[in-house]
């Protein structure tokens, strides 16, 4: 599974970059994690609002900081999909 | 299947909820905002059992009504904010203006600044997207000035501390700025100072924008508003009113009368120049706005200082350096300035 932040480097991106990697040490799951800030990519995804997650090249969400137990949720549901 | 269904009425019901709580609280939020005052001399007088004549009872009895009527119109207005502003997205702006006119844009541009969510975080992005999609550089900068300006938490504390006419002003003479300031740089043609990689920029489709959205859906976005804005200002809102209260009787009434006074010329550029550096959202500098105007700096100038600090920040100055070159960002801080500080000469001039 590839998780992906999106975010030049604001407050809001380093808070979601810090609860996506708590989420992903608590949940146990082999993720592969990068942070991306080039707005070309960003913009490429179709963000227009940072901080942005995409999971397996899909944008789950975007313009918001959910909490870490949102975040599992969201993980979550998405591992559901690629697993059946 | 079965669960689904159940699932399903579980989350109606909570849903509902949703919905219903805030009818019901509606009319409490009204009675109690009604009696705030009444409560506020039952606390004062009868509660605590202070004298009337002490400077300090005033002060208590300013501090014990304001915080909660002010905590009670942001709360208020945030929730209802919110929901107005699920229904718009960059995404939907950015649709609404692409190959808009100047002036017709511009208008347009300004008002849709003050609903579609906005965090300066995103102004870059916000920024490659709407030129993208062929915005005009003066309609796009026409809403990147009235978004952070023109924002409900500056708009419900003005109207809170300073009654609804200094929150009006506030508000058209915002949008006037955003307006005219974009509309200038449309006509000033300075493309040419868009870093060029700007204009190769593709934006993809991610099928977020698709998704619809319930009512309820929209209420707990209200909700989220309400949790992250209210949440995060609270404490300004206290700290500002308990200096407005502090300073009440213990400073000289006049005391910057002489500097930030109608008669002295200056103070409006001053202010101005002074706010540029300083970043502040609308409630940290709501303590500093309170006690200017307390101690007898005239509106316009405060109100200058507030939008120069709310609206130009050198932080997104900065932000913006990646995207623009600097002549550009030095025309755009320009011609803002010169807007507000206009403004700012209105106000002392009128009141």
């Amino acid at each position: 599974m590839l998780i992906q932040v999106f975010g030049p480097g604001c407050v809001n991106c380093l808070t979601l970059e810090k609860r996506v990697k708590q989420t992903i040490a608590s949940l146990e799951i082999d993720a592969q994690y990068s942070k991306i800030e080039d707005f070309q990519v960003i913009m490429a995804y179709g963000i227009m609002r940072t901080p942005a997650l995409a999971i397996n090249g899909k944008v789950v969400f975007q313009g918001r900081v959910p909490t870490v137990n949102e975040l599992k949720e969201i993980i979550n549901g998405e591992l559901d999909v690629s697993s059946n | 299947m079965f669960r689904k269904i159940e699932e399903k009425s579980l989350l109606s019901r909570v849903i509902s909820n949703k919905i219903i709580i805030p009818i019901l609280l509606l009319p409490v939020w009204f009675l109690l905002y009604h009696y705030l005052q009444n409560i506020t001399d039952w606390i004062v007088f009868d509660l605590i059992g202070m004298d009337k004549t002490m400077h300090l009872t005033g002060a208590v009895s300013f501090f014990i009504f304001e915080v909660p009527k002010v905590l009670m119109l942001l709360t208020l207005i945030v929730f209802a904010v919110g929901i107005v502003r699920s229904y718009f997205s960059p995404e939907r702006t950015r649709k609404i203006l692409g190959g808009k006119k100047l002036f017709v844009g511009n208008v347009l541009a300004s008002f849709l600044g003050i609903v579609t969510p906005f965090c300066s975080c995103s102004a870059i992005p916000l920024f490659l997207g709407f030129v993208e999609s062929g915005v005009p550089l003066g309609v796009t900068f026409s809403f990147l000035i009235a978004a952070p300006m023109i924002n409900e938490v500056a708009v419900v504390l003005l109207f809170g501390l300073f009654g609804w006419k200094t929150a009006l002003l506030y508000m058209s003479t915002g949008l006037l700025i955003a307006m005219i300031s974009g509309f200038i740089i449309g006509k000033l043609k300075l493309e040419k100072y868009v870093e060029e990689w700007v204009f190769n920029v593709k934006v993809g489709d991610n099928g977020l924008e698709d998704e619809k959205l319930t009512f309820s859906d929209r209420v707990s976005m209200g909700y989220d508003a309400i949790k992250e804005i209210v949440g995060k200002v609270w404490i300004y809102v206290v700290l500002g009113i308990a200096v407005g209260a502090g300073i009440h009787g213990y400073v000289p009434e006049n005391f910057m009368a002489g500097l930030m006074g109608k008669s002295s010329w200056w103070s409006v550029p001053i202010a101005v120049i002074l706010g540029v550096p300083m970043y502040s959202n609308a409630a940290g500098i709501i303590p500093i706005v309170q006690s200017l105007l307390e101690k007898g700096a005239s509106l316009g100038t405060v109100l200058a200082f507030m939008m120069s600090v709310i609206g130009l920040s050198l932080p997104e100055a900065i932000i913006l350096k990646k995207v623009l070159k600097i002549q550009l960002i030095i025309v755009f801080v320009g011609v803002v300035a010169v807007g507000i500080i206009i403004v700012g000469y209105l106000f002392n001039f009128i009141y």
